[in-house]
């Protein structure tokens, strides 16, 4: 015994050696050692280096599963054995040439089921894919084991049945993993599964004393069922022969040691968020010192991040055509946090930021893993720079506020899919996608009926009656509906997590928290532009109804000339309405007690799913036709934000976060506009803009810089580009409505170069 | 007396035709009152083109010229724009000051022709200049004789379109005389003020080797003359014209070869003047 654990103390500082020690040493504190180890880099990025022989030689045999893919669709599916961390024996690419190891199943592209979710959502997806069900995994999970989905739906009341019917409340978690839930993966980097069960153990202890109440329980069994995954981890581990059981002791065993974990983490769970969190900055710190050894040289540095890279370009859930339609382009949303600052003022940019961004470069970019930097104004000059040039170059990349999110969360927060922040091991949110605001808006003109269906959704009330709206008619209505909603929304929320939990339990991802961590309730809302331009519409204007033969409005007249204010163009009549209408819907839902005690949070974000909301709700009386797209996110509706993107993006800018603590999502597509401006230069102006918007209290930017090569492709197939917008010399103009003469004469004006 | 109207919505590319049907000739030019109101077409956030750092340019309307090329026809006339306090634009400008100060940046007032309603424009100047921000104006500088020094003291820029050097063309291109624009030139050379030049080339009117010498000889010379900007013509405004119903006379006009941008870059170069 004595000589075991003796062993086990000489492995742990041979692991260690050459770090700074600290309170990482006694408790579980990934934080602590980030902070006393990190190499700030304030350089630019000229040390980057290309790929290496092997990085190609893999990413090669993965091209034609790609290929493949996008012709097909879903190339294959083990629908037989529901996925766990032993479900699958190891997978490989290219064994030989693999440095960083682990599939998600035996095969490449081979994805996995994940019954406990919900059985039909399996059955959907393989039927839709091409694939036969399994008789012995129907028969298990109907016969003799209960899902989440069959949880909720025992707990759901008619009422909101009806409101996911009529699409007023839809995308619930309450049929496939709720997602957006961070395992600290880097703890099994820096201290090796014994030491996490051990910790485990101890948190277990401290509660065995404490009377039963049912959270205690609840705990109890938990901590069981997390100390169980780590075991099981390591046993998935040792099938790639890696020894998780200590901690990493080199920059490969550390990437591969938090890779597994994540592994086992998308094994378990098909959550519609899978982040990583926010590795590159640990894991340099391993970098550093194989660097410092003699260990690793440049080349082979790059080498762990394209590899790392590589595994998480592949991750694949079987999902239904339902789910397509509401998030296009098969997400998963790996997203990974690089940049931010230190609470003590120092950076935590490394080299390794610039690796990670340099995969795009080196492997082509994509949109997964979701890079997401943490812009702040003390940011160095130059790392700001290198990532406005992969903006350029890529389009890849997200930018949130550290300034704006470190005073809530700390330095070591992690992005849950693409703007919910989380302390990392610390945090957790039960996701709960979001409602239709507008037709929220809609039912209140209507007395609680559908504009759509006919049908009474909300509770019965008095619908506007006279011939034209009126602001505080409307307004105090929509206001009892809102606390309906609100009221059904969280209702709904607490049956759906009350279940996750209970038949659909992350037990890795917990094993990588805390115990005791601080628990969020992720509401959101979709189509407030839409309301705000609508409330702005009644208020400055005079909205005539249209009435069907049904008695309900179903349109809605602008019979004043003068121009109503429209969100986005920095005006405060309307901008003051949106962001009102945030912060008095969160306090609606501050007055229903969650599930958990958790605390309420709110996001307005729509991801792609602003095209299903539109598709399902009538005229708005902004002049938004019936079946129209919502803006996404917070974004003003397309093409009301008529004055440049400065206004638009500081009207947003003035949506508040502390009301909205979940994100707030803002796109915005630029193409490089004519200016006597060097590029460097340009890149410096950029720059700056991002401060000033940041500044101003932006929460999130989504950056398309629109190339030449978009261009092109739009002049040769306009379908695809409907909505592409282009500047020239002060010109906005709707690119494929341009003559073809024009279009040419556009890009060679544009992308005339610095005259 | 027009309906006092809101500067909202749309962007410079919007036609807008008839507004403000009550509005005084721009040729009886109402600019001798307080300025408290006139006409604007429109305005945007986010230029790079023009003038330094990022701008915010308020397109007015009124103007005496017709260029045949002119892309904004719906800026000529003063009943074409919608009436507008200035203290409105100022209070529009007042939300952007804080993020073009942060870049650099500032106001520009173009048009049409910012000089047709001075009362106006002074006032709005006055409070850019009080923001902080740099102010600039883009003129033909036609009217330049009715501005006084005290207008010019609240500029940090003029934005000056010389349309050509020969006043036949002169005359052949904006049916008015070349010669205050010149003057007016001079004047701001004599007292050290900031120009741009801006010269709008169109091939088949204004691409005369002698046309594009007169005007290079005759800037090279001014010290204060920091660019001299070609602007190549584009057919982006043509649909105006037609929505209008004018006559356009560029339909068949081509927009200049990258040869002959090259010539003219070469004969302002060899003049001696900063060009792009
Ligand atoms: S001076 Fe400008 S606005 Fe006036 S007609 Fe000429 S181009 Fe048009």
């Amino acid at each position: 015994m004595e000589g075991s654990v003796g062993l086990k103390e000489r492995q742990q500082k041979d692991c260690w050696r050459d770090f700074k020690a600290g309170d990482w040493r006694r408790a579980i504190d990934v934080r602590d050692f980030i902070i006393r180890n990190v190499s700030p880099y304030s350089g630019d990025e000229s040390f980057l280096v290309g790929s290496t022989a092997r990085t190609k030689a893999v990413w090669a045999k993965l091209q034609p599963y790609f290929e493949a893919e996008r012709k097909k669709g879903v190339l294959d599916v083990d629908a037989k054995s529901p996925s766990n961390l032993l479900a699958h024996d190891a997978g490989y690419i290219d064994r030989d040439n693999e440095v960083i190891v682990g599939l998600q199943t035996d095969q490449p592209f081979k994805r996995a089921i994940f019954p406990y979710g919900g059985l039909r959502m399996v059955e959907t997806g393989l039927k839709a894919a091409g694939f036969e069900p399994d008789p012995l995994v129907h028969e298990a999970f109907t016969k003799y084991r209960k899902s989440h989905n069959d949880g909720v739906f025992d707990a759901y009341t008619p009422e909101i049945m009806k409101c996911r019917k009529a699409a007023i409340i839809t995308g619930l978690p309450d049929a496939y993993g709720r997602g957006r839930i961070i395992g600290d993966y880097r703890r099994v980097a820096l201290y090796g599964i014994d030491r996490l069960c051990e910790a485990k153990r101890a948190e277990r202890a401290q509660i065995d004393d404490m009377w039963p109440t049912d959270e205690i329980i609840r705990s109890r069994e938990e901590l069981a069922e997390q100390m169980r995954a780590l075991d099981d981890l390591a046993e998935m581990a040792k099938r790639y022969d890696c020894d998780i059981a200590r901690p990493a002791a080199n920059a490969q065993e550390a990437v591969q040691w938090t890779y597994l974990a994540y592994l086992g983490a998308i094994k378990e769970a098909n959550g519609a968020a899978m982040s990583i969190g926010r590795v590159s900055s640990f894991l340099d710190i391993y970098i550093e010192r194989d660097l410092r050894e003699g260990a690793l040289d440049e080349a082979g540095a790059q080498e762990l991040w394209d590899q790392l890279v590589q595994k998480l370009r592949i991750v694949r859930f079987l999902r239904t055509p339902d789910y397509d339609a509401l998030f296009s382009g098969d997400p998963y949303w790996a997203t990974e946090c690089v940049g931010g600052m230190g609470l003590n003022g120092d950076t935590l940019v490394t080299r390794s930021s610039y690796r990670m961004l340099h995969t795009l470069t080196n492997l082509g970019p994509a949109p997964e893993p979701n890079m997401t930097v943490l812009w702040s104004k003390s940011l160095p000059e130059s790392f700001k720079h290198y990532c406005i040039r992969v903006s350029r170059e890529t389009s890849s990349l997200q930018y949130e506020n550290d300034d704006l999110m470190r005073p809530f969360w700390g330095d070591d927060y992690g992005i849950a899919c693409c703007v919910s922040a989380m302390r990392l091991g610390k945090q957790m949110q039960f996701f709960g996608a979001r409602v239709n605001l507008a037709k929220a808006l809609l039912y209140a003109i209507n007395g609680g009926r559908d504009e759509v269906s006919g049908e009474q959704v909300a509770p019965p009330a008095l619908p506007v009656n006279g011939e034209y709206l009126d602001y505080d008619d409307v307004v105090a209505k929509f206001d009892a509906t809102m606390e309906w909603l609100a009221r059904t929304y969280v209702h709904a929320m607490n049956c759906i997590h009350y279940m996750h939990d209970k038949y659909f339990y992350e037990r890795l991802e917990f094993a990588l928290h805390d115990r005791d961590m601080l628990r969020t309730m992720a509401f959101g809302i979709a189509g407030l532009s839409v309301v705000a331009d609508s409330l702005a519409a009644i208020k400055y204007g005079k909205i005539r109804i249209v009435r069907d033969d049904r008695g309900l409005a179903v349109d809605y007249v602008n019979e004043s000339e003068a121009p109503v204010p429209q969100f986005g163009n920095n005006d405060d009549r309307v901008d003051s309405i949106a962001a009102g209408l945030v912060t008095s819907f969160m306090n609606m839902l501050r007055k229903h007690p969650t599930y958990r005690n958790a605390v309420h949070t709110q996001s307005v974000l729509t991801i792609t799913s602003n095209v299903v909301y539109g598709k399902a709700t009538g005229n708005t009386p902004d002049g938004r036709r019936k079946g129209e797209p919502f803006g996404p996110g917070a974004n003003p509706m397309h093409g009301r934000d008529s004055h440049g993107w400065l206004a638009s993006c500081l009207s947003v800018a003035k949506l508040p976060y502390r009301d909205s603590q979940d994100g707030i999502s803002y796109t915005v597509s630029v193409a490089p506009q004519k200016a006597h401006l060097s590029d460097a230069e340009l890149i410096s102006e950029a720059a700056k803009a991002f401060d000033m918007y940041f500044g101003a209290g932006g929460f999130h930017m989504n950056l398309n810089v629109i190339d030449k090569e978009t261009l092109e492709d739009a002049m040769a197939n306009p379908d695809k580009y409907p909505q592409l917008t282009i500047r020239v010399s002060g010109y906005a103009v709707n690119f494929i409505r341009l003559t073809r003469e024009q279009q040419q004469d556009v890009i060679s004006r544009t992308f005339h170069g610095q005259v | 007396m027009s309906h006092l109207g809101i500067l909202e919505p749309g962007s410079r590319h919007d036609l807008r035709v008839g507004i403000s049907p009550d509005a005084p000739d721009e040729g009886q030019l109402p600019d001798e009152g307080e300025g408290a109101f006139g006409y604007a077409h429109s305005y945007e956030t986010a230029s790079r083109y023009d003038g330094p750092g990022l701008r915010v340019v308020l397109f007015l309307s009124g103007c005496l010229l017709r260029c045949s090329y002119c892309h904004n026809p719906d800026t000529w006339h003063l009943k074409d724009g919608t009436y507008i306090s200035a203290q409105q634009v100022i209070d529009r400008l007042a939300g952007f000051a804080p993020a073009l100060r942060a870049l650099n940046g500032g106001l520009t007032i173009s048009g049409g022709e910012p000089m047709v309603q001075l009362a106006f424009t002074r006032r709005i100047l006055a409070a850019a200049k009080q923001m902080g921000l740099h102010a600039a104006i883009e003129t033909s500088g036609y009217l330049g004789d009715r501005v006084d020094d005290k207008y010019l003291e609240n500029l940090d820029l003029v934005l000056l379109d010389i349309k050509s050097s020969d006043p036949q063309t002169y005359r052949a291109v904006t049916g008015r005389d070349l010669d205050p624009t010149l003057r007016f030139a001079e004047r701001l050379a004599a007292m050290g003020k900031p120009v741009w030049v801006r010269f709008t080339l169109v091939p088949g009117f204004t691409d005369d080797p002698a046309n594009v010498e007169g005007i290079a000889r005759f800037v090279a010379p001014m010290k204060n003359v920091e660019w001299v900007e070609v602007q190549p013509f584009h057919q982006l405004g043509a649909f105006k014209w037609k929505a209008m119903k004018l006559e356009y006379k560029h339909v068949d006009t081509p927009t200049p070869t990258p040869d002959l941008i090259e010539r003219v870059f070469e004969q302002f170069q060899n003049a001696g003047c900063n060009v792009r």
